[in-house]
């Protein structure tokens, strides 16, 4: 059995550390990890997205339409445009707060305020956070990927001391106290 | 020891593993991190050349004197390399020489999608290709030992799902592997026609013992299946799909070397299977040159010729059944756009503004050509901006002062210095502006020649853009702040109005670079504004619309005070002291 976690988001979120974090955790398990990520061009403020895989034996870094048992989205409206890639079932934990695109902000497009109600009109399950007030709160915005991780971790059977002992030894040291106290309250909102 | 490793990262550890000591590169996305990776171990020498050109003849000169040399790009660098690769070729190496080119299917940040295996083939260099980091580790280390063995330089080929993957790699220690001897051996390494005439069958011959160890050495593996109606020949990321897709219900002859290719054991794969299928991202290399051998194969007929591949993709050519899935709305897209406080903002808006037509560059000023500011008419490859204007303008003669080129200061450094020597020996009044951010942007941050530090961070001779400039024929050369753009637009204004060739510098760092400190965050007055939406003409991220007003987010306005110079109601403020 493989799990799949997509993380989406906007370039300049932090996916790379979230998905540093998750692989850290699940192979220090014992699991077969493997991520993907992508760099250049499309970090620049665009839709990113990475893929963390685990299991007994993985071979595909990448994740494909109908199989992520998870999203975890950095910003709603991603959450809505990487919903193919969720298995049936699947769940999306996802940062309640927006981030326009450009066609929005040069009026080329509405931003769809609704996009998580209509996931959820179709059945999907979603888990919703204000990550950025939580980032505020646990003294950095920079702070929503890890406040998100911290969300997500509650579908995982791990120990909290297994989660912050990666973002020891993923984060710099002047960085990890802020972000294992994100982590903390992302995991308990 | 055991550690999650991207396969350039895994790369670099072959690289220290094998004893390598030198290793030039030009950046490019997806092959960067192996070079940055490898300037972590001091026992290896790196360091970032101006161009792929020079870097690869700089590997060769280290592999000349002795020491086990690397050089690393991207596909499209190795066309720019594609001269020294072809007579490298010729002479072979002295000590171990390992060429890495990373492709990039799928374009997530490359203007083509070239196959680099045609450069193998045509250069008659081999080519390995791995299929994670593991391998990306293994087969470095084998690139050196078949270098040496067989007088060549060897390819190893990835890919961005490679190159950006990250698996579990055992680590290794180091074997230290002495210098060569240097002797003076001119009939090998004076490549004029007497000696390349002698040195052509030694190729020839080398391609056929190369074929030999193809055949026979495991690199190239069949994992048979109990069911024998179906046989796929795949190499890299694709045996990971189909792997995935597929198990070990098929069975598989996984190519690790991609050239020269093991004849007898594809006819022994094929002879053993009812239905043969090659499975290759991109071109159909791999199936052409198995039609060629007259073995009947399906390959293209099912998989796509373009962008990357997945294990969906494998599922449907393959008539596994699909994964179900909800299918979304359609949604507003979210292409890459320029940074908040970027400084390329401010001089695409001034030449938008104007109407100038801007042939650019590779960078991330080919983002001036997205909208809002669609400033852009032209994106090629490196350095086509200086060259290319000069014969627009050779052409166009009556729009020479409506007509500029734009490049960056690594690209500018890369290819654009011909260009520039040839604007001004063969004088078209063509303006180049030379957008100076002091850093390789696009690529994740690389120090270049012109901004005085070195791979490693150090402080090293900075090259003065201006003298250059002045060095290749330019007389007027001129400097702006890209963030003031009253003085952008006058200057620019003046330059392009002469008659003779010119050069203005827009000189601002860039905004993500760690020097670079933020200023406090603006706002905007709702009381003062008046809604004529001018500030979100500079298509900056940080500033949108809300309830038919715009307003700045400030968790991402850094206060360049770029759309501070675009209000004419002083509605923007904050950054008061």
């Amino acid at each position: 059995m493989t799990t799949n976690i997509m993380i989406v988001g906007v370039g300049g979120q932090g996916t790379l550390l979230a998905s540093r974090i998750l692989g850290y955790v699940f192979e220090q398990r014992g699991f077969d990890v493997k991520i993907s990520e992508v760099h250049g061009m499309s970090q620049r403020g665009g839709s990113v997205v990475t893929y963390v895989r685990f299991g007994e034996k993985v071979y595909s870094p990448i994740v494909s339409e109908g199989e992520a048992d998870y999203i975890l989205a950095f910003e709603k409206l991603e959450a809505g445009r990487y919903v193919r890639f969720l298995k049936e079932g699947g769940q999306i934990v996802t940062n309640t707060g927006r981030i326009d695109p450009m066609p929005v902000i040069t009026g080329a497009a509405e931003y769809p305020e609704d996009v998580l109600d209509k996931l959820a009109a179709k059945g999907v399950k979603i888990d919703g956070i204000d990550a950025m007030a939580v980032a505020k709160e646990a003294g950095s915005e920079k702070a929503v990927n890890t406040v998100l991780l911290g969300r997500l971790s509650k579908y995982f059977e791990i120990p909290e001391t297994e989660w912050t002992g990666a973002i020891d030894a993923v984060v710099k040291e002047k960085f990890r106290e802020m972000n294992k106290k994100a982590f903390r309250m992302g995991r308990e909102a | 020891m055991k550690k999650l490793m991207l396969g350039n990262e895994a790369a670099a550890r072959g690289l220290y593993e094998a004893g390598c000591r030198f290793v030039s590169s030009y950046p490019g996305t997806p092959s960067t991190e192996i070079t940055e990776e490898a300037c972590k171990y001091d026992e290896i020498y790196c360091e970032w050349a101006p161009n792929e050109k020079v870097a690869m003849e700089a590997a060769f000169g280290a592999s000349l004197a002795g020491g086990r040399s690397a050089v690393c790009m991207k596909h499209v660098g190795l066309n720019v390399a594609a001269d020294p690769l072809f007579t490298i070729s010729y002479t072979g190496v002295n000590a171990g020489m390992v060429i890495f080119v990373a492709d990039d299917p799928g374009m997530h940040s490359s203007q083509n999608e070239q196959d680099s295996r045609h450069h193998a083939i045509a250069s008659k260099v081999p080519m390995l290709e791995p299929a994670d980091s593991v391998e990306a580790k293994e087969y470095t280390k084998l690139a050196f030992e078949l270098s040496e063995k067989f007088d060549t330089a060897v390819f190893v080929r990835t890919c961005t799902r490679i190159a950006h993957a990250q698996c579990s790699v055992e680590l290794e220690d180091r074997v230290e592997v002495p210098v060569k001897e240097y002797a003076k051996n001119p009939q090998k390494y004076i490549m004029a026609p007497a000696n390349a005439i002698r040195r052509h069958p030694i190729v020839e011959d080398r391609l056929a013992a190369l074929r030999d160890y193809a055949e026979t050495s495991g690199i190239n593996k069949i994992e048979w299946a109990k069911d024998l109606s179906t046989g796929i020949i795949t190499s890299g990321t694709s045996y990971e799909y189909v792997k995935e897709v597929c198990g070990d219900s098929v069975s598989i002859l996984k190519l690790g070397m991609v050239n020269p290719l093991p004849e007898r054991l594809i006819r022994e794969f094929a002879a053993h299977v009812k239905r043969l299928i090659v499975i290759e991202e991109l071109d159909p290399v791999i199936e052409t040159a198995v039609k060629a051998m007259g073995i009947a194969c399906e390959g293209k007929n099912l998989f796509p010729i373009t962008g990357e591949f997945s294990q969906s993709i494998v599922r449907k050519a393959l008539g596994y059944p699909e994964k179900p899935f909800v299918e979304g709305e359609a949604l507003p897209g979210r292409p890459p756009v320029m940074c908040t406080g970027c400084p390329h903002r401010g001089l695409f808006y001034v030449l938008a503004k104007n109407k100038y037509t801007v042939l650019a560059d590779i960078g991330c000023y080919t983002l001036g050509s997205a909208p809002p500011l669609n400033a852009v008419d032209m994106v090629l490859c490196m350095g086509a901006s200086v060259s290319g204007i000069h014969g627009f303008n050779k052409i166009r003669k009556e729009t020479t002062n409506k007509t500029v080129a734009v490049i960056g200061d690594s690209t500018f450094m890369h290819s654009g210095m011909p260009g520039l020597a040839k604007v001004a020996y063969n004088g078209s009044n063509s303006k180049v502006i030379i957008v100076d951010n002091s850093i390789t942007g696009m690529t994740g941050h690389q120090n270049n020649p012109t901004n005085g530090y070195n791979i490693k961070g150090d402080p090293a001779t900075k090259i003065d853009l201006e003298a250059l400039c002045h060095a290749l024929g330019i007389g007027r050369v001129r400097v702006v702040d890209p963030y003031d753009l009253k003085e952008t637009e006058r200057v620019i204004k003046e330059e392009t109005a002469v008659n003779e060739p010119s050069v203005i510098i827009s000189r601002r760092p860039c905004a993500l670079l760690k020097t670079t400190k933020a200023k406090p965050a603006l706002s905007i007055d709702p009381e003062k504004c008046r809604a004529c939406k001018s500030c979100l003409r500079i298509g900056c991220p940080a500033i949108s619309l809300r309830n038919g007003k715009p307003v700045i987010d400030g968790a991402q306005c850094v206060g360049c005070t770029v759309c501070q110079g675009l209000c004419a109601f002083g509605a923007i403020g904050g950054n008061e002291q």
